[in-house]
């Protein structure tokens, strides 16, 4: 059993990215005519390369190795944009790596989306065959675990009513009712879990929990700490495409939790095309002061005049990750930026409520009065809060329960 | 599957460029995914029409009555003393599985999109999944070539039996003609605009509404050029019987360009395959 059941050497995924064209096809009126222009000057063929250089090569895995052993749960952590979709989606063969290998002993599954192949006109019964097909199951293996499927879904009265006129929930049960019941040594999983109700979600995780049991393989990709915690034996951090540890699930999330802590004061810098209004926000800074419950937000804002404008105020916009406004701060609506000086620079500190461990984005605002906006840069910096404002609290917060945990009293009255 | 038996599981290695030896197992491994995309397409294909699957009859039978009034009694073009209705119809039957075949292939694989992007799979199963959709529409469009024999007491001769035979090349020529064109439109979605102007154009140019025998003499080695003139000639042939005479070099050149496009299109398929989760 000493060999591994998975093995990457050196695995690398390259992706041009085009800056200037929005599609990632080409069309054929390009191909034909950048041919057309290598033909007809074989001489210049250089410049035809110095026109291509908008593309830009863009490794999204750089390089990886790891090994895992049967039985193993992994949980891969990192940040948007490290790697870790581009890594399950070359280890379930949905795309070629540029170089290194993988070697794999045994079936895989992947789960990278929830109802992958469901067909809306179809009724559920047909879904959960072709779903089940889609998923690598045979026919017969269908067959036989079909009332299981069904069970765990909770939607037998609407087997035979299309899947369109489901409600989102019992449509997420159904496709998770049918990747829960395959039976690969390696099991892949993306982010499923975010979707479906608080109790669905449970389910799902305790589903997982059992399967790996049986002594599957699992890899796990999730930017919710708490099931990866519960879930995981060891885990995986990537960042910029690279591992930076490997190892036991407790050591990773630390990792994590550094590496997010690190770029806490983010900072944000306007690139200098695209200037559209006499007054623009040219630099925003956040810092975070303090400990929980009592933390201080400041917020650095640069400005540049750049003609003639109505003098204006800032407003300061705490949003959570998805771009939901949770609080709004105005020091004051007095116009202190006037046009009379050509560079502004303004430090406003924002007393925080006892925010919920989470990640949260910030957005300025400028304008002379709440209906006259002037510039207005949206989700720009980020800030991560890592300690619960309870002191002593052993169990997470969900952010489903809100943001903010106002400090509360209790008095026992027994009358 | 028990996990504890992994150790005799055959290893799989993923690397760039090794995905050979691998897929035609695959292929064979995928099949019962191949029964249900085709299965789906199937069933979804007539959902919520009135008439459902009248329309694989209807659309065939109505271009059928237009060709036989506009080269038939207007045009008066010569018909071998064969009923108008089923020359036309006998080549009919290969143009529109063929047309089906093209105009769903291009198509599949962006339809599939979310699939291709999302799970593992031969590639080659999505577009000849569309082909044999196609193909169920040609069947049922068959029953009208029966009904239009019986109307009109037509007989068909031993060369029936041969059918199979062209039916296997109107096969081949859809899927290379298919392969191709899927091919493209994941890169150039210029194609989405390109097949249905093929298949407008490609009834006119082949001997759909006219039996092959009007081209010149000294045309007709060119006018076989276009693949679907022998898979067309070869259906007549087999099902008029009679007069009917199949011009060889013509269809031997039309064979060989068919299978020519078959294997290139499935080698360019599975060169451009591998990139297919990156571009579409």
């Amino acid at each position: 059993m000493s060999d591994p059941i998975i093995s990457v050497e050196n695995l690398s995924k390259k992706y041009t990215i085009g800056h200037q064209r929005q599609q990632g096809y080409t069309t054929l009126r390009d191909s034909i005519a950048n041919s057309a222009k290598k033909l007809l000057n074989p001489f210049r063929q250089k410049k035809v390369k110095d026109a291509d250089t908008n593309l830009e090569e863009f490794w999204a895995l750089n390089d990886v190795s790891f090994d895992i052993n049967q039985g193993d749960r992994i949980g891969i952590i990192g940040r948007n944009g490290a790697g870790k979709s581009t890594l399950l989606k070359v280890l379930s063969r949905i795309t070629e790596p540029t170089t290194g290998s993988i070697r794999i002993k045994g079936r895989v599954a992947s789960l990278l989306e929830v109802g992958t192949g469901f067909h809306p006109e179809l009724t559920g019964r047909e879904n959960i065959f072709l779903n089940g097909a889609v998923l690598g199951m045979g026919k017969l293996e269908i067959q036989r675990k079909f009332d299981e499927i069904v069970e765990f879904a909770e939607v037998i009265k609407f087997l035979d009513t299309p899947v369109k006129r489901y409600s989102s929930g019992m449509y997420v049960r159904l496709a998770f009712a049918v990747a829960a019941h395959l039976e690969p040594e390696i099991l892949i999983v993306d982010e499923v879990l975010a979707v479906g109700d608080a109790q669905f979600q449970k389910k799902c995780l305790g589903k997982m929990k059992s399967v790996a049991g049986e002594g599957r393989t699992i890899l796990f990709v999730s930017h919710n700490m708490a099931a990866i915690n519960t879930l995981c034996s060891s885990g995986l951090v990537l960042k910029q495409g690279k591992v930076v540890c490997s190892g036991s699930i407790s050591n990773c999330i630390a990792t994590y939790d550094l590496e997010s802590s690190q770029d806490r004061a983010a900072t944000w810098k306007r690139s200098s095309d695209k200037v559209t209004s006499s007054l623009i926000i040219t630099e925003i800074g956040i810092n975070l002061h303090g400990k929980q419950p009592d933390i201080k937000l400041e917020v650095n804002v640069c400005l540049e005049s750049l003609s003639q404008h109505k003098s204006a105020h800032l407003a300061i916009e705490v949003l959570n990750t998805i771009g939901m406004s949770i609080m709004q701060a105005i020091p004051t609506t007095e116009n202190y930026i006037t046009a009379d000086r050509s560079q502004h620079s303004v430090n406003i500190t924002i007393q925080l409520p006892p925010l919920i461990p989470e990640r949260y984005l910030v957005s300025v605002w400028v304008g002379s009065h709440n209906t006259e906006t002037i510039d207005w840069v949206k989700e720009a910096v980020m800030f991560e809060i890592n300690e619960s404002p309870t002191l002593g609290r052993s169990f997470p917060h969900h952010s489903e329960h809100g943001y903010i945990v106002p400090a509360s009293t209790v008095e026992i009255l027994n009358v | 599957m028990d996990p504890k038996t992994t150790d005799s599981q055959p290893i799989l290695i993923i690397a760039a460029g090794k995905t050979e030896q691998q897929y035609w197992k695959d292929l064979w491994r995928y099949r019962e995914l191949f029964y249900f995309l085709a299965w789906r397409d199937i069933l979804v294909r007539y959902k919520q029409t009135e008439i459902g699957i009248a329309w694989a009859l209807i659309r065939p039978f109505l271009t059928m009555v237009v060709f036989t009034i506009v080269f038939g009694n207007l045009a008066k073009l010569p018909s071998a003393g064969v009923p108008y209705p089923i020359l036309v119809f006998s080549a009919m039957l290969p143009w529109q599985f063929f047309a089906n075949s093209l105009s769903e292939c291009s198509n599949s694989l962006i339809s599939n999109s979310n699939l291709i992007s999302k799970v593992y799979f031969p590639r080659l199963i999505v577009p000849l999944s569309a082909i044999v959709v196609s193909f169920v529409d040609f069947m049922i469009s068959g029953i009208i070539l029966l009904g239009l024999m019986a109307y009109y007491n037509y007989v068909p001769s031993w060369r029936i039996l041969v059918l199979p035979v062209f039916i296997s090349i109107a096969c081949a020529a859809s899927i290379g003609a298919g392969l191709w064109l899927a091919a493209l439109t994941v890169k150039y979605r210029d194609f989405r605009f390109v097949v249905p102007f093929i298949v407008q154009l490609g009834l006119y140019i082949s001997p759909v509404g006219f039996s092959s025998n009007i081209i010149p003499s000294q045309w007709r080695f060119i006018y076989a050029l276009n693949p679907m003139v022998g898979v067309i000639d070869g259906f007549r042939w087999s099902i008029l019987g009679g007069e009917t005479t199949l011009y060889l070099p013509g269809f031997l050149l039309s064979l060989g360009l068919v299978f020519l496009l078959l294997i290139t299109g499935i080698f360019h398929f599975r060169k451009t395959e591998r990139t297919f989760a990156d571009v579409i």
